[in-house]
């Protein structure tokens, strides 16, 4: 273990540099560090990114989307554990596109094992590997991944911060840096002098820059407890700027429809009637799009609705039908993956029960709340964006590829997102803006997306089909065989984002199913790659959303044939395998004060998934309303190892609940002439007030590894509430959405 | 097609044919960019604004038809000066992304002007064509009684 201390600690390079009128504060993880991404003025040098003391107070710059997980409020809570100053005092900016903001944690998840196992010298292995994703220039928010990738890089910037300000102090003052402590933005002195960090700035830049041990746990204020997130008062006086919300002098409005066939081309088109109809000023032929460029965006989304357009036929299947007969069709192929290959499959031992069934998901819309926008300016010489987005430097190499430009003449200015859930780590909608902006130089154009456009040119989650055998004996679990068969969102959406081809096992594509904490004796999980058709991508939780529901649906199915209450049988499996898993149930247990029996008339189910580092269980009840069916309660518990933040984590977590359960009841995209058939919210609803249960959330601390919280709470809301409805109606859900077949409040 | 419109008691002359959309005059004319573009056909609840007190989608009421005082999320409280119903807000910490949460607000902020004392089925009517894909519901709820319980006392 001591050279991979080694290796820590000279790869953590801390330093603090001048600024105008301060001093900046921040760590590099590797010791070639990248390119510093602000601009020094006045002759003095910038180099490191995060923390920043001048006049006005501190400034941090957390370079990762706000898009309602709450990572600018937890990342300044970080500096500030270390810094002493109020998570409240300190300005949050989200700084430029950088390499030097590239997100160690996401890479580490990529490496082999089912997480759940890791040993200390694998988490350590993962930070090592994580560091190349800088090579990939990868500054990206995603795979619940920011509590992980900034717990120990803000700390170590905020403890730099610190203990450099009180060496100017100590120089200042003539006492020994020992003597000095801080608090509330203060260092104090022996005899009652204080010295605010703002007074301390400029000097503080000539001192060198010093390094700190963390503080322990058990001097923390801030980490484990509630911290006011920081962007609440912005976004519930409408005076929060998201991506729709950029306003520039002299900016234009557009409005824009793309072939609704994926990939294939625009013939031609007739815009005589758009022309002269009111607000119109640019007609732009955009290649397998056209947008119309105006002085209001109504007027120039009525205008591209009046335009003619020849659109050149789809080259993939047109139908629903057809896209799943292919994707049953990978079948057919051998396996990508094997990640679990546990005892003998194949030999069923004499009295075995075997339960043989096939799952089938479909194709998923994101639909964040704000449609696809972005505003862009093209000077000739320089491109400036403003995107709500998940990868800034994906946005920004896209577009030096669009524009001939060097990727240092391109800003991007990432604002609040109005929703993420992975749609704005593509780059598509940034791409048009620039392709707009590209033909109108000199002048700032806002592109914004119809809901109907938003809807219909997703990067989809994928649909997927998944055919499990099983087997139960004597009440106990005894096999377990998955296949699972989908598009594959590494290979296609990771492939799109890095520009490289992808292969190999694609462990993410199995996620939530091949590690599960399950101690089955015969277990084994096969992944199947359908070819590439529909464009899909990465949501909230990725492939997770869909084997989370396969893997848990199998184990209530085998429960019920071994005549074992689900929740017990469950318990059983996680208690061999993992003992955190075993505890999230014992907690939802307890919360639901769960007993196998319910009355007439009311139904409950249980469901467990591992995904992005965290064993959640979740218990729903529903209820039926004269033939109709009420979600009434849910109960989440979840072991984060380390909750930063509980009453966030809670936030996120019922909020991972409340997506997974609006794609369980009503989220389908179907495809007919090569088309999305859906365009709207009116025809792809989501859980709304009414049907928002009420809930319980536990926020555990028993494993040893810190887990995610933006994707884990999705996985187990859809095998619940359908385990739900089978304990109320005896009707086993093997398709979703739920609404299909059942009838919601 | 001038029109004089009256927005969080500002006078607003406004040049746009009559079928513009109230939101789009709000947002790309007079710049108030609180109040969201979600859907575009009343499906989500975003684009909510007050018009003489009542919460009405402003993405389906055209310039034209506008008529008396209007109402947004600017009008209501601002970061130095928040209204009871904001404090709720953030006293539950409900938004996430936030980007619905205007609407929310008006909406909320109107069911309180006609029915101090809500019961959860009240809210559940008066809220469910407000949409948050973040799923924050619960905590709307509660910050719904709490500012319910706020204007009483006050």
């Amino acid at each position: 273990m001591a050279s991979l201390k080694k290796i820590a600690r000279r790869s953590f390079l801390v330093g603090s540099a001048a600024i105008v009128g301060g001093v900046a504060f921040g760590t590099f993880k590797y010791h070639q560090p990248a390119p510093n991404p602000l601009q020094p003025g006045a002759g003095k040098a910038i180099l490191n990114p995060f923390v920043f003391v001048d006049q006005s107070g501190v400034t941090l710059i957390a370079p990762r989307a706000e898009m309602g997980q709450g990572v600018r409020t937890s990342w300044a809570a970080l500096i500030a554990e270390e810094l002493d100053v109020d998570p409240a005092a300190v300005t949050v900016l989200h700084g430029p596109a950088a390499k030097a903001y590239y997100n160690s944690a996401m890479m580490a998840e990529a490496l082999p094992g089912r997480g759940y196992d890791a040993s200390d010298l694998k988490h350590s292995l993962g930070q090592i590997v994580g560091n190349f994703s800088k090579f990939l220039d990868l500054q990206v928010t995603g795979g619940s991944s920011s509590m992980k990738d900034g717990f120990t890089r803000m700390r170590l910037a905020g403890a730099s911060a610190r203990e450099t300000l009180k060496e100017a102090a100590a120089q200042q003052l003539g006492v020994a840096r020992a003597l000095l402590e801080t608090k509330d933005g203060v260092v104090l002195a022996p005899g009652g002098v204080t010295l605010a960090y703002s007074e301390l700035a400029v000097a503080a830049a000539d001192v060198e820059a010093q390094e700190a041990e963390l503080r322990p746990a058990a001097q923390w204020k801030y980490i484990g407890k509630p911290v006011a997130r920081i962007d609440m008062v912005e976004k519930i006086t409408g005076t929060a700027t998201f991506g729709l919300d950029t306003r520039i002098e002299g900016m234009k409005f557009a409005a824009i429809r793309q072939n609704p066939h994926y990939g294939a081309a625009m013939r031609s088109f007739d815009a005589s009637a758009a022309k002269s109809m009111a607000g119109v000023e640019e007609i732009l032929d955009l290649g397998d799009a056209v947008a119309v460029v105006g002085t209001n965006t109504w007027l120039a989304q009525q205008a591209v609705d009046a335009i003619e357009v020849d659109w050149a036929p789809a080259n993939y299947p047109e139908t629903t039908e057809a896209i799943f007969a292919e994707i049953a069709a990978a079948f057919d192929d051998s396996p990508n993956s094997t990640l679990r290959d546990d005892g003998d499959v194949d030999d069923l031992p004499e009295g075995a029960e075997l339960l043989e069934v096939e799952y089938r998901l479909p194709y998923l819309a994101h639909a964040t709340m704000e449609p696809m926008n972005a505003t862009a300016l093209y000077t000739g010489d320089s491109l400036e964006i403003w995107a709500p987005n998940q990868g800034p430097t994906v946005v920004q190499k896209a577009a030096a590829d669009l524009s001939g430009l060097e990727a240092e003449a391109i800003t991007v200015n990432t604002t609040y997102l109005g929703g993420g859930f992975g749609r704005r780590i593509e780059v598509d909608y940034t791409n048009l803006a620039v392709q707009i902006a590209l033909q109108l130089r000199g002048i700032p154009v806002q592109l914004t997306w119809s809901r109907e456009e938003d809807m219909r040119h997703d990067y989809f989650r994928p649909g997927a089909i998944a055919r499990y055998r099983a087997a139960v004996k004597d009440g106990k679990a005894l096999m377990v065989h998955g296949k699972i068969a989908a598009q594959s969102t590494t290979q296609e959406g990771a492939g799109r984002m890095l520009g490289l081809p992808m292969s190999g096992p694609d462990k993410g594509h199995v996620d939530a199913a091949f590690n599960q904490p399950l101690a089955i004796p015969n277990f084994r999980v096969e992944g199947y790659l359908a070819k590439p058709m529909i464009p899909v991508g990465f949501w909230r939780s990725v492939a997770a959303s869909f084997n989370g529901f396969f893997s848990d649906t199998i184990i209530d199915e085998m429960a019920h044939r071994a005549g074992r209450d689900p929740l017990e049988f469950r318990l059983e499996l996680a208690r061999a395998e993992w003992e955190p898993a075993a505890q999230v149930l014992e907690r939802v247990r307890d919360m639901s004060s769960w007993s196998g029996e319910t009355p007439a008339g009311v139904g409950r189910g249980v469901a467990l998934a591992y995904s992005f580092g965290t064993p959640v269980a979740q218990v729903i009840e529903v209820a039926d309303r004269d033939g109709d069916i009420a979600i009434t309660k849910a109960w989440i518990a979840a072991d984060l190892g380390l909750a930063i933040d509980p009453r966030n984590i809670e936030a996120q977590l019922f909020g991972g609940l409340a997506y997974g359960l609006s794609a369980a009841c009503f989220g389908e995209i179907t495809f007919a002439d090569g088309m999305v058939e859906q365009e709207n919210f009116p025809d792809y609803d989501a859980l709304r007030m009414p049907s928002m249960p009420r809930v319980e959330v536990a926020v555990l601390e028993n494993q040893k590894h810190m887990g995610g919280a933006g994707e884990p709470g999705t996985p187990p809301a859809a095998p619940a509430l359908a385990n739900a409805i089978f304990d109320l109606t005896g009707d086993r859900a093997r398709e979703l959405p739920l609404n299909k077949r059942f009838s919601f409040v | 097609m001038s029109k004089t419109l009256r927005i969080n008691g500002k006078t607003h002359e406004v040049d746009l044919p009559d079928d513009v959309p109230l939101l789009w005059v709000l947002r790309d004319e007079i710049g108030l960019t609180g109040t969201k573009f979600g859907c575009g056909v009343a499906a989500c609840g975003a684009c909510t604004v007050q018009v003489n007190g009542e919460a009405m989608r402003s993405c389906q009421l055209s310039l034209g038809d506008v008529e008396g005082d209007v109402t947004t999320i600017e009008g209501l409280g601002t970061p130095d000066n928040l209204a009871k119903i904001q404090q709720a807000w953030v006293a539950h910490q409900v938004a996430q992304c936030g980007y619905c949460q205007s609407g929310q607000i008006m909406q909320a902020a109107s069911l309180l002007a006609e029915n101090p004392s809500p019961s959860d089925e009240d809210i559940d009517d008066a809220m469910q064509g407000n949409l948050c894909r973040c799923g924050t519901y619960p905590r709307i709820r509660a910050a719904i009684h709490s500012a319910a319980k706020m204007m009483q006392e006050a």
